[in-house]
């Protein structure tokens, strides 16, 4: 087969046979590169009851979706999922493989990697094709986007974030092949999930919050943090934070916001006390209004937002949390 | 006795406000001196692994791949609590992509001999793609999990672990010898003691090259590297900011103002 016309590969991602949203954006950007190359786009769905989900990924773009449905595959299983997916690839030999950047995907995204003796790029922002179409995997670095390529190993990996690429209209008059897989039993079983424990998330959730409140470096220590989490919490907003705010131990890491974090889109973005670093700014995608606190009138945070306040964090963010007190008490009295 | 292996890597001090830049008009890299220090979630795993010693019979080795000054963050484990260093630096290894620095570091813990568990951070600062810890593992051909925070059981052959997920966690079952990437959930790292670094003078740390791995120059390093940076381009902001100004209390209502023209509040 022509190295061109290998197909395009999703690995879809369901946590109890519900299809993560990350799944069908992956496979919206991979039917886009299918169209560029003359090829197909196939998702992977592996998983315990999942076999009607299977229309869903052929409604958003997929051509053929591959199936292994029993209930060995409920939990995500480590030597399970990558013997699967490594033997069909090496049978199906597509030319690129996403992955959501999920916590299966960043898991299970290297072993099937290292298993296919090929490259693989993490947290993607962007992937077009190049003049020889070659994939061009986007990441942040040196305050600029640095393009990953993979020139002779297939298939050509990377894993990308919820958020990065749009939900593709779902056509539910498409029409798709399944192909049901059998699961092997010679797998080696060193390792096995025995639970999944979900957690209610504390706070308001960033992926659908409309406004963000960011805290970063420059929050200082504890007490600085929690004014800035007193902020949000004014504007019933939700907490997001930069990287040394979580190596501080101040936030959650699943609060983090950027390359290797959360995409977020919010109609209002606050961030205090933060730099504007490249990897933090990419999980921004569209808000309507961004708006900077930040003590260094240099800083190149506000190069990137529409509104900048000069002042110490510390000291500002009080002054600024009683006056949206007083306009919250005077709009509820009008 | 519970061997361990910790993989360390010397990252640039994340502190340091002196990032690496392009210039924007040459579009070549700026380059500025930062001095090296231990990935910060490096220190998670070797915490974890003193832990382990400070419970039981465990010997504990450190592993670094790196330019001769990553001998410094050996040498700095060492005085940590480390029994033995290794430092696995040759100009050949230089350009590896996590696929061959995965590779190099499964050579060099094949050679340091019989392991039953290795440590990494989930993820290191400068390269932060999560993937050294699952790759390595497939060299060895031994599970892994990723993202521990908490070591359940560890008596035996078999481990439970919990491992960080989206709003929760998902308990595991492993058979060691094993890989585990661990968050800085796991513990507290502890600090440097002076006797530490007085007992490191006497421990030892063996610097391999590509000799002493005996691994073909084809496999490691650049050439070793599937992934390759094809551009660098420089972005633009599309935003253009109006700085708000006057006194504390008079920028704090300018900007209520804002909120609530734009109707967020
Ligand atoms: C591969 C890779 C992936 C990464 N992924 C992410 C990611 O997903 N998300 C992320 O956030 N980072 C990520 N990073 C880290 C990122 O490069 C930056 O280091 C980080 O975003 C900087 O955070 P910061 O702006 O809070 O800190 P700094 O850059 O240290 O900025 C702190 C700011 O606070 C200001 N300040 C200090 N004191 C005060 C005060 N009292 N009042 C007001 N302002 C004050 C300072 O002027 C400064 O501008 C990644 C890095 C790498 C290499």
């Amino acid at each position: 087969m022509d190295k061109t016309q290998a197909p395009v590969w999703v690995i879809a991602d369901q946590i109890d046979c519900r299809i993560l949203s990350v799944s069908f954006q992956l496979i919206g950007r991979a039917r886009k590169l299918a169209d560029e190359l003359e090829t197909s786009v196939e998702a992977v769905l592996l998983g315990d009851n999942v076999r009607e989900q299977t229309q869903q990924l052929v409604a958003a773009g997929a051509d053929t979706v591959y199936l292994a449905n029993s209930p060995e595959l409920y939990f995500y299983q480590p030597e399970l999922y990558t013997e699967i997916i490594v033997k069909l690839a090496q049978k199906q030999q597509p030319q690129i493989m996403m992955l959501g950047s999920t916590s299966m995907g960043r898991e299970l995204a290297p072993l099937v990697a290292a298993r296919l003796k090929t490259g693989l790029t993490a947290h993607c922002i962007d992937l077009v094709l190049d003049k020889d179409r070659i994939l061009e995997q986007k990441i942040p670095a040196y305050g600029g986007l640095l393009s990953i390529i993979c020139p002779e190993k297939r298939p050509q990996m990377a894993t990308i974030a919820s958020g990065v690429f749009p939900k593709p209209e779902m056509d539910a008059e498409r029409t798709g092949e399944v192909v049901e897989l059998e699961v092997p039993i010679d797998v080696p079983r060193r390792i096995e999930t025995l639970e999944v424990v979900r957690e209610e998330p504390k706070g308001v959730p960033l992926e659908s919050a409309p406004i963000i409140v960011a805290g970063g470096a420059g929050a200082g220590d504890p007490d600085g943090w929690q004014q800035i989490a007193d902020l949000a919490n004014t504007l019933n907003a939700a907490l997001g934070c930069t990287r040394p705010a979580v190596d501080e131990g101040w936030a959650d890491l699943e609060t983090m916001i950027g390359q290797s974090g959360k995409m977020v889109s919010p109609e209002c973005y606050i961030g205090v006390g933060l730099s504007g670093e490249l990897q933090h700014m990419v999980g921004i995608v569209g808000s309507q209004i961004m708006i900077a606190i930040n003590n260094d009138a240099k800083s190149p945070v506000f190069e990137k937002v529409d509104f900048g306040i000069v002042d110490d964090g510390r000291e500002f963010v009080p002054v600024l949390i009683e006056k949206i007190k007083k306009y919250q008490e005077k709009k509820v009295t009008c | 006795m519970l061997n361990i292996v910790v993989c360390v890597k010397a990252v640039p001090d994340p502190k340091e406000a002196c990032n690496i830049k392009i210039d924007p008009d040459t579009k070549t890299l700026m380059r500025c001196e930062v001095p090296f220090v231990v990935n910060p979630l490096d220190k998670n795993a070797m915490e974890a692994a003193l832990q382990l010693k400070e419970q039981g019979d465990a010997h504990i080795s450190v592993l670094s791949m790196g330019p001769p000054e990553a001998g410094n963050i050996v040498k700095e484990c060492l005085a940590l609590g480390a029994d033995q260093g290794f430092l696995l630096s040759d100009p050949a290894f230089g350009g590896a992509d996590a696929y061959a620095t995965a590779y190099t570091l499964a050579k060099g813990i094949e050679k340091i001999g019989s392991f039953d568990v290795v440590f990494c951070g989930m993820a290191s600062s400068d390269g932060s793609t999560e993937w050294v810890g699952p790759e390595m593992a497939t060299f060895l051909n031994i599970p892994v999990v990723t993202m521990v925070k908490e070591i359940v059981e560890s008596e035996g052959e078999f481990w439970q672990v919990k491992a960080s997920l989206e709003n929760g966690y998902r308990l595991m079952r492993v058979q060691l010898p094993a890989v585990f990437t661990v968050t800085r959930d796991l513990n507290t790292p502890r600090t440097l003691s002076f006797s530490g670094i007085i007992k490191a003078r006497k421990k030892e740390i063996s610097e391999w090259g590509i000799h002493e791995l005996g691994v073909p120059a084809e496999l490691l390093g650049v050439k070793g590297s599937p992934t390759v940076v094809s551009n660098l381009s420089t972005t633009e902001s599309k935003r253009e900011v109006e700085m708000i100004s006057g006194t504390r209390e008079e920028k704090a209502e300018q900007l209520v103002q804002k909120l609530a023209e734009a109707g967020v509040i």
